[in-house]
């Protein structure tokens, strides 16, 4: 129930996050400043989150190449950066981690 | 999809994942709150994470705002709930080739809008079911929550247009790191923070 009014007021966050400036009719100029800022809001926010999803176990920071996810990722990275194609650099990481499990785990 | 699959591996039932959908409507957005979810983050700092991640909203939304002005208040709101990234991609770029003048000198460009925005929402609401339906079937042994993190690998790339973009992932990675063990899953919100913040140096500094 929490949860659902949680995702209830995200969503309308979000729907006056959209409706702000159409709302002011266009006639408000934008500071500099926060037009500047938003354009750094998806490489920091994507970023935050591969990083704590790829490096962190359990709440602890795993560098090591114990870790094969951090391994899988790498590979992702290539792929992603040779084919740009958001399906494929899924498949690789995913073909990755499934082979590196199935080689390394006991 | 794969927002439907990992939504179920967080716990969540499957009217909630599809509420959410159709309630946030926002790929990644979504998500990040499945990951939230997953562990177990209070209501109000997964409400404020959410907020953070669509903040880039705002910026769609006064880059339409003039096209739209001349527009009633109900197409407005319509307009406004329908403004993802993918809307804005394909109505801003319309709006871009047909220049710069909001002079509705073809005036039927809303329904354009209208119609990719709908378009989108209707196959997100589609996939998101699919996904549910899938993620009912897969093991958890599996791992598909890595499909988050692969997911945002291959998106965050295209962003990275120049160094302070790059500045601002790394620093936003970086502090992600060592904010781990903040209280209630604050980490994402300041990891973040200081992302934009050392973009916002990094640029200003070039000049």
């Amino acid at each position: 129930m929490t949860l659902l009014l949680a995702l209830l007021a995200a969503g309308v966050l979000t729907f006056l996050t959209r409706l702000s400036f159409i709302a002011l009719l266009g006639g408000v100029e934008v500071p500099r400043v926060v037009v500047r800022a938003l354009r750094f809001v998806p490489p920091a926010v994507l970023s935050a989150i591969v990083a704590s999803e790829v490096l962190v176990r359990d709440g602890k920071v795993e560098l090591g190449p114990g870790n094969l996810r951090l391994l899988a990722a790498a590979i992702a990275t290539a792929v992603a950066l040779l084919t740009r194609n958001v399906f494929v650099t899924i498949g690789a990481g995913m073909a990755a981690l499934w082979t590196l499990q199935a080689l390394l785990a006991p | 999809m794969i927002y439907g699959v990992l939504a179920l591996g967080a716990g969540l039932d499957r009217v909630t994942a599809q509420a959410m959908s159709s309630v946030v409507f926002a790929g990644s957005a979504q998500l990040v709150a499945t990951q939230l979810v997953r562990e177990g983050t209070p209501a109000l700092v997964l409400v404020l994470t959410i907020f953070v991640v669509n903040l880039r909203h705002a910026l769609y939304s006064a880059s339409v705002a003039p096209y739209v002005r001349h527009l009633p208040l109900r197409w407005k709101l319509a307009l406004a709930y329908l403004l993802t990234d993918e809307a804005y991609a394909v109505a801003g770029s319309r709006y871009a080739r047909d220049g710069a003048s909001p002079a509705p000198r073809s005036p039927c460009r809303h329904w354009y809008f209208l119609g990719a925005g709908f378009t989108l929402w209707f196959s997100w609401q589609l996939s998101t079911a699919a996904g549910v339906f899938l993620g009912a079937a897969i093991p958890p042994g599996w791992s598909l929550d890595f499909t988050l993190a692969l997911t945002f690998i291959a998106l965050v790339f295209p962003q990275l247009k120049d160094r302070a973009a790059g500045a601002a992932a790394v620093a936003a990675g970086g502090v992600a790191l060592v904010a781990v063990g903040l209280p209630f899953k604050l980490g994402l919100i300041v990891a973040a923070i200081a992302g934009i913040a050392a973009g916002l140096v990094v640029e200003g500094r070039r000049g």
